[in-house]
Parts: C-alpha cells; sequence; structure tokens
C-alpha cells in the first residue's frame, strides 16, 4: 500500500511542461505591459517624434523652464524641511514616552488618508488673501503664500511628512542601543552621540525617504493646482504646466514636459530602490 | 583618583522620576526631551492639524442647513458613486493580476528582476498628470490605438474605462508592494509539505499561501482604495470632468470651488476626508493590535 502511493507520487514528479507556471508569468507581465509599459513606451515616441533638438528647444523656452526650476527648488526646501522634521519626529516617537504619543502616531499618516486636492482647498483657507494669516502677511511683509511659493512649499511639507518618518522609524526601533551606551560611557555628550552614532546609522534611511518625498513632490498636481493657482513664470509647476498644455492641445509641449517628468520620476526611483538594496546588504 | 560607588542623588531613581525605558535620565534630558517633544507636536499641530480643522468651519459658514442641503446634491451622490465604482473596480484587478506579479517576482527567476522592481514603484513618482496624457496619447482621438477602438465602437477616453486606466497605473504600486514581503518571508515548505500530503497546486495555494497573505491582501486593498478615492489629476486629464458623466469626488469638489460654490466643496471634501481618513486609520490600527497579540 505504501509502496503504491509513493510509486504514484514518483510518477507525478515527473518532469513536465510548466503551464501553470508559464501562465501566471504571461498573467503577470501581460498586467505589467498593458499598464505600465505600453503607456510609458507611447510617451517616449511622441516626444521624440520631431527630434531631440526639437525636444530640447521646447523644454527651454521661458515658460516650461522657469516651471521646471520652481518645481526643483520648492521640492528641494521641502526634501531639506522634512528629513530633518521626519528624523526628529521619528526620534521622538522611538525613543520617549508620553502622553498622546500614540494619537501623534497616527496623525503621521493623515496626510496619506487625505487627497490632495483637500490639502490644497485646507492651506487656501487657512492662508489665503481671505483668510486672518494671509490678510496679516499681506499687510505687514507685503507678501503672500498662496499663489506663490511658500504655498507650494508648505502643500509639498504636508503630504509628503510620512514618507521620511516612515522609512527612519523602523530602523531606529531596531538599532542597538549598546553603541549608545558604549559613546556615553567614553565621556561623549547626548548631542555627540547623536551626531556620531544615531545619525551614521540612520543616513540611508533618512536618504531614501527624503528621495522618495522629493520624487512625490516632483509629480504633485491635486494640492498644487489649488494653492499655486496657474499664474506661468510666477506659481507654474512643472505638473501644472503639462495640464495646461495638454487641455490646450498643444502636443509637443505636453510630451516633451512629461518626458523630463518621467525621467527624472524614473531615476529617483532607480536610485531610491539601489539604496533600499545596499542598506539590505 | 577615588571612585565613588554611591549613586548621586540627582540621577537616582527616587530623585528623578523621569526614567524612561530602564534607563537613567541625566539632569539635562529631561528638558531636551520636552523641547525635542514640544517641536515635533506644535510642527505637526501647525503643519497638519490645523489645516484639516479649516474645513470645518467652511463647511458650515452658512449653517448646517446648507452644508446638508449641499450634502444632498444628486450630482454630488453620483460623483462619490463613480468614484466609488473605479475604486472597487481598481481593487479587483489589482488584487488578482498584483497578487500573480508578486507571485513571479518572488517565488520565479526572472531576467530584469532589479529593473522590474523600479518600475513598479514608478507610478508612485509619475505625475498624475503625464499619466492621464499618456493614456490620452494611447486613446485620444489620434492616439495610437484610435483605429482599432473606432472599428469596435469603444469609448475609451472621456469615459469610464479610460479612468479606470488611469486609476489603474496610479494605483498600481501599493497591492504589489504589500503581498512581495509577505511572499519573501513565507517559506515554500508549507507548500510542499501540503504538497506531500497530496494537495494539487490549486489546494496548497488556496489553504495555505492564500490565508497566509490574507493580511498584505487587506492592507493592499485598503492603500488602493484610499489612492483611487482621492486620485485627481490623471482622472481629471483622460477624463475630462464632464459633469453627471465623468466628475469623481475629487472633481465635483474642484469644480464647485472653480464656481465659488464653497459651502458645497467644504461639506463634499469632509465627507470625502473622513471617509478614507476612516478607512486608512481603522485598518493601522487593526494592524497594530495584530502585531502586538501576534
Amino acid at each position: 500500500m505504501a509502496l503504491s502511493s509513493s510509486r504514484l507520487n514518483v510518477r507525478k514528479a515527473r518532469p513536465r511542461v510548466p503551464w501553470e507556471r508559464w501562465g501566471i508569468q504571461l498573467a503577470a507581465f501581460s498586467y505589467l505591459t498593458a499598464l505600465l509599459i505600453i503607456p510609458l513606451a507611447v510617451i517616449v515616441q511622441d516626444g521624440f517624434q520631431n527630434g531631440p533638438i526639437r525636444l530640447w528647444q521646447s523644454i527651454v523656452a521661458p515658460v516650461p523652464w522657469s516651471a521646471l526650476g520652481l518645481t526643483i527648488w520648492t521640492a528641494l526646501v521641502m526634501a531639506l524641511v522634512n528629513a530633518v522634521m521626519g528624523t526628529l519626529t521619528a526620534y521622538v516617537l522611538v525613543r520617549y514616552t508620553f502622553p498622546g504619543k500614540a494619537l501623534l502616531n497616527i496623525v503621521v499618516d493623515l496626510p496619506l488618508a487625505i487627497p490632495t486636492l483637500i490639502t490644497g482647498i485646507t492651506l487656501v483657507t487657512l492662508y489665503g488673501p481671505q483668510s486672518l494669516i494671509g490678510a496679516w502677511f499681506k499687510n505687514q511683509m507685503d507678501g503672500r503664500i498662496i499663489f506663490a511659493p511658500p504655498g507650494i512649499i508648505l502643500a509639498l511639507l504636508f503630504i509628503s511628512f510620512p514618507f521620511v518618518v516612515r522609512t527612519v522609524q523602523p530602523v531606529l526601533e531596531n538599532l542597538d542601543r549598546q553603541v549608545e551606551d558604549a559613546a556615553a560611557t567614553l565621556g561623549a555628550g547626548p548631542f555627540k552621540i547623536f551626531w556620531r552614532v544615531t545619525l551614521p546609522a540612520l543616513r540611508l534611511p533618512i536618504l531614501s525617504g527624503t528621495l522618495l518625498s522629493f520624487a512625490r513632490a516632483i509629480g504633485e498636481f491635486g494640492a498644487i493646482v489649488i494653492v499655486a493657482g496657474n499664474i506661468p513664470l510666477r506659481s507654474q509647476t512643472a505638473a501644472v504646466y503639462v495640464y495646461g498644455q495638454v487641455e490646450s492641445a498643444n502636443r509637443q509641449a505636453a510630451s516633451a514636459m512629461s518626458i523630463v517628468m518621467l525621467l527624472l520620476a524614473f531615476g529617483l526611483v532607480l536610485l531610491v530602490d539601489w539604496l533600499r538594496r545596499r542598506r539590505e546588504l | 583618583m577615588t571612585v565613588t560607588t554611591e549613586i548621586p542623588p540627582e540621577i537616582s531613581s527616587e530623585a528623578n522620576p523621569a526614567i524612561y525605558h530602564g534607563r537613567i535620565a541625566l539632569p539635562g534630558d529631561r528638558w531636551r526631551r520636552r523641547l525635542l517633544i514640544g517641536i515635533v507636536v506644535a510642527y505637526i499641530i501647525i503643519l497638519i492639524l490645523v489645516p484639516v480643522t479649516t474645513l470645518f468651519p467652511g463647511a458650515l459658514s452658512e449653517g448646517i442647513g446648507a452644508a446638508l442641503t449641499a450634502l444632498s446634491d444628486p450630482a454630488l451622490w453620483s460623483a462619490f458613486g463613480l468614484t466609488l465604482s473605479i475604486a472597487l473596480i481598481c481593487i479587483v484587478i489589482h488584487a488578482l493580476f498584483g497578487t500573480m506579479l508578486a507571485w513571479v517576482m518572488v517565488r520565479h527567476r526572472i531576467f530584469g528582476r532589479k529593473l522590474l522592481n523600479a518600475l513598479i514603484d514608478l507610478p508612485f513618482a509619475l505625475s498624475p498628470v503625464v499619466v492621464g496624457y499618456m493614456l490620452l496619447l494611447l486613446f485620444g482621438r489620434n492616439g495610437w490605438l484610435a483605429p482599432i477602438l473606432d472599428a469596435l465602437a469603444i469609448k475609451v477616453v472621456f469615459a469610464l474605462p479610460g479612468m479606470v486606466l488611469a486609476t489603474l497605473f496610479i494605483t498600481m504600486p501599493f497591492m504589489v508592494r504589500e503581498i512581495i514581503p509577505v511572499l519573501e518571508s513565507l517559506s515554500p515548505e508549507q507548500e510542499l509539505a501540503a504538497a506531500s500530503l497530496g494537495a494539487n497546486g490549486w489546494q496548497a495555494f488556496w489553504r495555505v499561501t492564500f490565508p497566509a497573505l490574507r493580511s498584505g491582501l487587506i492592507y493592499g486593498v485598503v492603500l488602493t482604495f484610499a489612492r483611487a478615492l482621492g486620485e485627481f489629476g490623471a482622472v481629471l486629464v483622460v477624463g475630462g470632468g464632464i459633469q453627471g458623466r465623468t466628475e469623481t469626488a475629487t472633481i465635483f469638489i474642484f469644480n464647485a470651488m472653480e464656481h465659488r460654490q464653497y459651502v458645497s466643496a467644504y461639506s463634499a471634501a469632509i465627507v470625502l476626508g473622513l471617509f478614507s481618513l476612516i478607512l486608512v486609520v481603522g485598518t493601522e490600527l487593526l494592524r497594530r493590535k495584530g502585531n502586538s497579540q501576534g
């Protein structure tokens, strides 16, 4: 009886055509191709249709060039602030216990749950020209927050707050505190311990979290279109520029900027992926 | 040099109750701790909590009656219905094919795995406007696939299929990214054990692998759902935001803002925001409870 059943298994295990394997691979790759690869190929083809020189000219024209510049510098400012505040938040959440900590931990995820368009609306309500703060700002400093770069940076800070916190937090939780204690016994002060021992260990997660938030910020549209308005050369970002060109059926300009944004996004994603693998080694 | 064995009073636990994590708090620690917590709490309140609360006065600026009237607008409900159906279609497709893709990436040795890994994250970084525009180029009036679509009389752009495709693209990473780590932590030995007990491939998957994947699937579904609810740029470009036909919840709010119907915009924003908030926070709490029990 035992013999016959084992013989049966041997016959079953005989090499056969791996239909199941091929079937699942076919399904997975068709899904990927249909959803991602074909649309990406189309935009690359369309952008290079009139040659790379034409593509370059459509990007360095004053309006798209300033839109691209504005997008990158506001995203950079956001990324720097976010790197510092995100790391600090992760540190406080991991190392300290205090009343309301659990609540704070949930609030960190709030920006992921709120549609970015709504983020834009809340910021306009709070800082717009009709609001108390906005009016004060206009009278005292003759500046504006909404429809200007500060509004863009605020919106980006709101949206990307969780990224650095959530990449640094798990690493900090698993960090061996004995090294810090050793530094303390050797006479290092708390600031020195953080700077020389804790921070170096967090370098890679901080960097990948920051890059992730930077990548996300470059493509942001919903919050920006509300907060920044659509003033060319002043408060128009790259994504809003593409939207305007699509609406006015200006295919060359829309495709050119789209390709730049695609290259930026893909470059950043590859970089983050590479950093993540380095961390795992 | 004399060595004192006596603990100085200021760092003994009786004198200093601020001992945390079983560590002795040094005199300066308490103030540094208060300062750091204060900075973080103030930052979060100013940056996140204060803006969010402004929605309520905005919605109630003309009284609660006006807000309720705005919420009973049939255009609002059809917009929310459209958003929900797009999100549900995306969830079903991603749950099915996302699991397969994750499976292939974890279990099969495939060529170009690293590149594929980065490609899956691309929708996360690519602007939604560009995503919508890509679909216009592909399916639009002069698009690549226009002849085929015309012949079959299928409307993709400015219609539901285009909006579903756009949302599918945007929400692509969430399901796959949730399932890959679960599959990686799952050893194939359990499946082999099931197979040795006479289960066929399908039974082994359904009875052994699937239950283990469930938590990843649930979280993937929630993240996909929340992202799909909030999607704006891509569906606006590909759908055109035609009222009553391709107007999703976010586009409804955007149009209401443009037409200065603020009560309507704020009320709808509160409903949409609360809905996805409950979804995400609820799942996060469930996950933490699960983690602390496991």
